[in-house]
């Protein structure tokens, strides 16, 4: 059922006298646990989903990062080969494929009428969006560790990769690209629409993020990847593969580590944020 | 000891009334059926009542306190029962009945006796661990009742609860409805449009364009219709329906094609009517009054009638 809203309520909201069973908290938390739970045991389930999250970044990676190799040169880091430079971005788009898929389910809980199961019980939309992010999240970390598996053929040493602020920026990256999708999802009625919507805004945010290429110097193109969020994050995780440094050419405009990681926080911050005002609307 | 209250309810889909001023009430322990065709506001109250719409207007009391019914404490303490099945289809019947007792903060030593319990009494303990997408549609629905049992709900709402199932599986359903109301009290509001299920319940509120137009028990809304159920087959509708007006005293309506009227003792009239009205009538029939009926005699509209036109709608 999806109809208008309407802004006035004359059903009075009180109900303090109505004892809860188990504490509200405690129902909160056991809540949040079993969706997060519910997402990974969805996700080993289903095993072509499993092997596609896999083999395709590799693919991705290999055809692309080959393909290009040959004309790719960066101004500063002329020693930098593409299947290098790309690297850290595939890892980016590994977070942000896993953010989209895992949310895109939340349009077919709705189909599938599982989700109106969660929106009738007591927990609060609120633990619903912790849930799936929290879900979508680890799901995207398994499969970038995953992926960061093979960084040694990519030329960075395991053992040099500055893991705290991998870590960080994988996080807060993928946490705020599902709780993104998540907003997204529940305004959207189908997944043709979530498609659509995807391949217009996340997709060139992550062609313009740094991932394929590198800021082209004094263009608009260099303006538009400055105020890109995700850019923040392509720069945060490329430098942590280098163990804190980023090669001249590859940062945006400047930014310092420190910069980076705030611009991800703050977009976790703000899209959970959305997500939870967004489902405060009726499914 | 009335339990749910609902008084003057309303709802509104841009300039149509779906619910118009709905007020009724639900003792512990009582099943109450919402009659009428789909499009009769049935639906809407059921999402007004489980919080899924906001009403325009009225309240809703639990207890003989006005609660809103998206307030966590009266959640915990209902269960719903949805018209398409709310499982995930990957998980297994065991698994979902654990993220069922986990939505409602049941700990694993309260919830897991009773996930057994449960799945023993709807029959599924030997299909517990398949993935329920192999599940019949049948089955499905008895895990979702095994389900909503968990968290022990004073209260259940549900919607269309058989709709689309075949009868014995619909039998069994109502059993095991009819044993929880007996044995824990738990109090039934349900919605349908199906009125021999109607006739499962204690009291029946029957629902036309967001109103209760009749309330009563199956008994007390049958009574209603006066009589026995006459239904005459003809080829020339419109000359019989006068003759049997004018010389017969009933009051025949021609409804789906048939022309039908009620009568006391119609047992007696019928061979009169046989033996008046010689090779003009292809059939006649009589039986005991439905609730079917009673909407009938109530809107001059048949329920089956109404709901197809709205399905093809």
């Amino acid at each position: 059922m999806n109809p208008p809203m309407a802004s006035t309520s004359a059903v009075e909201t009180t109900a303090a006298h109505i004892p809860a069973r188990p504490s509200g908290i405690a129902r909160e938390l056991a809540a949040i646990h079993v969706l997060w739970q519910r997402d990974i045991l969805r996700f080993f389930r289903q095993r072509s989903r499993v092997a596609g999250a896999l083999i395709q970044p590799i693919l991705f990676w290999l055809v692309l990062g080959t393909g290009l190799s040959g004309t790719f040169r960066m101004q500063g880091a002329e020693g930098v080969g593409y299947m290098e430079y790309f690297y850290p971005g595939v890892v980016l788009m590994v977070v942000l494929f896993t953010s989209i898929f895992t949310t895109m389910s939340l349009i077919e809980d709705r189909h599938a009428g599982f989700l109106q199961a969660v929106l009738v019980g007591p927990a609060s939309r609120t633990s619903l969006v912790l849930g799936k992010t929290l879900g979508g999240t680890s799901i995207a970390m398994i499969q970038a560790v995953l992926f960061l598996c093979l960084a040694p053929l990519a030329g960075f040493s395991l053992a040099s990769i500055s893991w705290p602020m991998l870590i960080a920026h994988l996080v807060l990256g993928s946490a705020g690209l599902t709780a993104l999708g998540f907003a997204i999802a529940w305004w959207l009625d189908s997944v043709q629409g979530y498609h659509a919507v995807m391949s217009v805004l996340l997709l060139p945010l992550w062609v313009l993020s740094g991932a394929m290429f590198p800021p082209p110097e004094g263009t608009i193109m260099a303006t538009l990847m400055k105020l890109n969020p995700m850019s923040y994050a392509a720069a945060g995780v490329r430098r942590a593969l280098y163990g804190g440094t980023l090669p001249s050419g590859a940062s945006v405009g400047g930014a310092s580590a420190a910069l980076e990681l705030a611009v991800v926080a703050g977009m976790f911050v703000v899209t959970v944020a959305l997500s939870a005002r967004a489902c405060r609307r009726p499914s | 000891m009335v339990m749910l209250c609902a008084e003057n309810l309303t709802r509104r889909f841009g300039s149509r009334t779906a619910v118009d001023g709905l007020s009724f009430t639900l003792e512990r322990g009582e099943a109450l059926g919402m009659l009428g065709p789909n499009g009769a506001g049935k639906s809407t109250t059921f999402a007004l009542l489980t919080g899924m719409l906001e009403a325009h207007g009225g309240r809703i009391l639990f207890d003989g306190q006005p609660i809103s019914p998206t307030d966590p404490a009266f959640r915990a303490r209902i269960g719903v029962v949805f018209q398409k099945p709310s499982l995930d289809d990957k998980l297994t019947g065991r698994e979902n009945m654990k993220l069922g007792a986990a939505l409602y903060g049941l700990p694993g030593r309260v919830a897991n006796p009773r996930i057994e319990k449960f799945l023993e009494m709807v029959e599924l303990t030997d299909r517990a661990d398949e993935p329920v997408e192999r599940y019949s549609g049948g089955m499905k629905r008895r895990l979702e009742l095994a389900r909503v049992f968990l968290h022990e709900p004073e209260l259940l709402i549900l919607d269309e609860p058989t709709t689309g199932l075949d009868i014995a599986v619909s039998r069994r359903i109502w059993s095991k409805l009819l044993e929880l109301k007996r044995e824990s009290r738990t109090a039934l509001l349900l919605t349908t449009h199906d009125p021999e299920e109607a006739t499962l319940c204690d009291r029946i509120a029957v629902l036309d364009r967001g109103r209760i137009i009749a309330e009563g028990t199956p008994s007390q809304l049958a009574a209603r219709v006066g009589g026995d159920v006459v239904s005459i087959e003809t080829d020339e509708a419109e000359p019989v329906l006068a003759d049997l007006n004018a010389r017969f005293g009933v009051d025949a309506r021609l409804v789906e094609g048939k022309l039908v009227f009620e009568q006391p003792g119609a047992h007696e009239l019928l061979p009169r009517i046989v033996e008046a009205l010689p090779g003009r009538l292809r059939s006649i029939s009589m039986r005991p009054p439905t609730l079917g009926d009673v909407f009938v005699k109530l809107t001059g509209r048949s329920l089956a009638q109404e709901s197809t036109k709205d399905e093809a709608a």
